[in-house]
């Protein structure tokens, strides 16, 4: 029945009946989708930066890691072990902060690592099997690390619950407040509104070129007072963000960066031009282990559950966004990313929280048989 | 047909079975029981190798038309529904209905490439078991669909609980799909199969359409895989919870193919004993064994097989595809149609 009624307000001629006689209903409900999409965002930036690590191997070796998300699993079991063992739960302020960035720092070094040592002892020996080899072994692998995160879960620590239910969801510390971070920004824009109406050429049409733009943000932010916009939005987005453009000046601008693009475009070539490949490939799974620990970290902080079997669905989620935005493409992956979470987020509020998964992977399916390059993916052809 | 007709794998196996199902009980071995999620996971193989072993099509969502499978034969024979077939018609029913699924996720995906026809596979299986679980007015949900009548057999009357009859009923099956599958796999279809994933190319210059043969080889796998989940549906009275089905299952399916060899019918049989044998009989009697002399303790993890099983199928997906790749039994090139 909610899916309905939600299906209903979004109807133009739903919109309009619902303006004319209760504005506080469609305010309240494009309040609604606005905060959706923050939250679809959030979760679209993690999403993200799981996708960069599947695409980065997959322009490489053409591999669909399906470790990778199992292996964000781990990083967050790591992360929350750490948590354990220093009493993190407790600290507050800028020890909070501070262990923040500890855990950051951990999962994304153990992720590395951890990545690199799955490709140099499982993947390496494969390279010049058919490609259908290395697949099923990825899957193996990662059946593998979902029992190893099991088992991890089963430690008789206090954190996982001593030991107890291996299986079951563990709890994150909210380490990062949940605090809404806008009602205070709020007010100043209330006096800024009242500064403005004040000022005697807001009232004035012939200097409409002058007051149009504060008028637009006003109506945004009078929008946007609906929205709930936490200290742990701000955290993802803080994360995220640097570590994209970092990324992107990496590939683009250094040596490395310059030698995983030769490699992706020809390994043969590249090595004839004194490119280690193995070296190279290496440093893709390093990297790209990298941004699944920080993002293990940040998708743990963010929704403060974990359990042994997240990888599979964030997994799935951030493959699904590497192939949407071009599978090899990395600002398709963000691209994708975004989407995602924003696609999720919405199948959440206005379908049924049930058919999400559903939704996502019929995305999947429709980009893969109608698009398969993506949306910023180059035409894909088959190396004969 | 180098081979020909003489004894097989296959065959030793398929005698073994029979064999078994002879001496079970006057040795006293209990092995009957176990022994039918074997015959039925060896059916799922069956219809796996077609795609993945012969065709050369990876499959990941092989579970999904496994749950079609039982849940079409749970609908058809179900007191609940208006239809009320009895067991074999509910069984035709029942392939029907999994080799229309299979025409239909394979109409519009068999052009992709490899790689990401496994992914589509994947969501597909995943968008089912949503399908099962969520339309509860069919499919009544978590709950799954029971009871389901024991089905009724000419001469023998209905099963009930006493495992014998289900026993010869599933091999009598298995041996009909073993023999099917030997036989379309030397058939004009079969040997485009073969063709098509040696080299997609030269068997389109030959004369092959790749995609109708593709076709073929995803509606027969489906309709054998739906059988298996049929049969299994009609062994629990019940298609039980939708979770059943899932990648786990599709995975447990591949590592079949994989272990026995892919393309190769002896190497199912052997492979669903290996896999489905070491999961449901080894493990569970080592924990008891282990758990009587008190060597584990059942409350840690550690201790309880059915924790491990995720860990043996990744290790032997791992190992066979470093060490064996093609299998135990593999299928041997040039055995059918000449050719070498």
């Amino acid at each position: 029945m909610h899916a309905i009624a939600h299906l209903a307000t979004l109807t133009p001629l739903a919109v309009a009946a619902a303006l004319q006689a209760e504005p506080a209903t469609a305010e309240a409900a494009s309040g609604v989708l606005g905060q959706q999409i923050v939250t679809g965002l959030s979760n679209g930036m993690i999403i993200a930066l799981i996708a960069i690590g599947y695409t980065m191997v997959y322009g490489i070796i053409e591999l669909i890691n399906f470790a990778h998300g199992d292996l964000c699993t781990l990083g967050a079991f790591f992360a929350l072990m750490l948590v354990g063992a220093l009493g993190m739960e407790a600290w507050s302020g800028v020890a909070g902060m501070a262990g923040v960035v500890l855990l950051l720092a951990g999962a994304a070094a153990f992720c590395a690592l951890f990545n690199w040592s799955i490709d140099r002892v499982v993947y390496r020996p494969l390279r010049s099997a058919p490609k259908l080899t290395l697949l099923v072994s990825a899957i193996g692998c990662s059946f593998v690390l979902v029992n190893l995160a099991l088992f991890w879960g089963g430690l008789p620590m206090e954190v996982f619950g001593g030991g107890v239910a291996a299986a079951a969801p563990k709890d994150f510390p909210a380490m990062v407040p949940d605090s809404s971070l806008l009602p205070d920004a709020w007010d100043s824009w209330v006096s800024a509104e009242a500064f403005l109406r004040s000022s005697p050429s807001w009232n004035d049409p012939s200097v409409w070129w002058l007051t149009w733009a504060p008028r637009v943000a006003l109506a945004v932010l009078v929008k946007s007072r609906e929205l709930n916009f936490t200290t742990s939005d701000l955290l993802v987005w803080c994360v995220t963000l640097p570590l994209m453009v970092a990324l992107t000046g990496l590939v683009r601008c250094t040596r490395l960066g310059k030698a995983m693009r030769a490699v992706a475009q020809n390994p043969t070539a590249a090595s004839l031009m004194g490119i280690d490949v193995d070296r190279v490939i290496g440093a893709a799974f390093l990297i790209g282990g990298a941004l699944g620990g920080f993002a293990s970290v940040i998708y743990a902080l963010y929704n403060n559950t974990i359990s042994f079997q997240m990888g599979y669905r964030t997994g799935m989620d951030a493959f699904t966004a590497a192939v949407l935005g071009g599978i090899g493409s990395m600002p398709g992956a963000v691209v994708g990313g975004l989407l995602i979470g924003v696609a999720r987020a919405i199948s959440d509020g206005y379908i049924e929280a049930r058919w999400t998964n559903s939704v996502v992977f019929a995305i999947l399916i429709a980009t893969l048989v109608f698009r398969p390059s993506g949306l910023l993916g180059a035409k894909l052809r088959d190396k004969v | 047909m180098i081979r020909g007709r003489s004894l097989s794998p296959s065959w030793i196996l398929l005698g073994g079975a029979v064999l078994l199902g002879l001496l079970d009980r006057p040795l006293g071995l209990g092995l009957v029981d176990p022994m039918r999620g074997v015959l039925v996971f060896a059916l799922l193989g069956l219809g796996l190798n077609v795609v993945t072993g012969f065709t050369g099509l990876l499959h990941l969502g092989m579970a999904a038309f496994m749950a079609i499978g039982a849940y079409a034969f749970a609908i058809g024979t179900c007191d609940i529904y208006p239809f009320q077939l009895g067991f074999w018609p509910a069984m035709v029913l029942t392939v029907v209905v999994g080799a229309v699924a299979g025409f239909l996720l394979g109409a519009p995906t068999l052009g992709l490439r490899g790689d990401y026809l496994a992914i589509v596979t994947l969501g597909f299986g995943e968008i089912v078991q949503d399908v099962m679980k969520n339309m509860d007015a069919i499919t009544k949900g978590t709950q799954g669909i029971n009871p389901l009548p024991p089905p009724v057999l000419p001469g023998v009357g209905e099963l009930g609980s006493e495992e014998g009859p289900w026993y010869w009923l599933f091999l009598g099956l298995l041996v009909l799909a073993v023999m099917a599958c030997r036989n379309l796999e030397r058939s004009r279809t079969g040997r485009a199969w073969l063709a098509v994933r040696e080299d997609e190319l030269a068997a389109s210059c030959m004369g092959i359409a790749p995609i109708p043969a593709k076709m073929y080889a995803f509606a027969t796998g489906a309709a054998l895989a739906a059988m298996a989940g049929g049969l299994w549906a009609s062994l629990y009275a019940s298609t039980g919870e939708p979770g059943n089905y899932d990648f786990q299952v599709s995975i447990l399916a591949l590592c079949i193919v994989i272990v026995g060899g892919m393309g190769s019918i002896d190497g199912v049989l052997v492979g669903s004993l290996a896999m489905i044998g070491v999961a449901n009989i080894a493990l569970p009697k080592l924990a008891a064994w282990l758990q009587a002399r008190g060597v584990v303790d059942p409350s840690n993890v550690l201790g309880s097989p059915n924790n491990w099983k995720y860990l043996v199928f990744g290790v032997v997906l791992m190992v066979m595809m470093r060490v064996r790749p093609e299998g135990l039994l593999p299928a041997r090139l040039g055995r059918v149609g000449g050719g070498r």
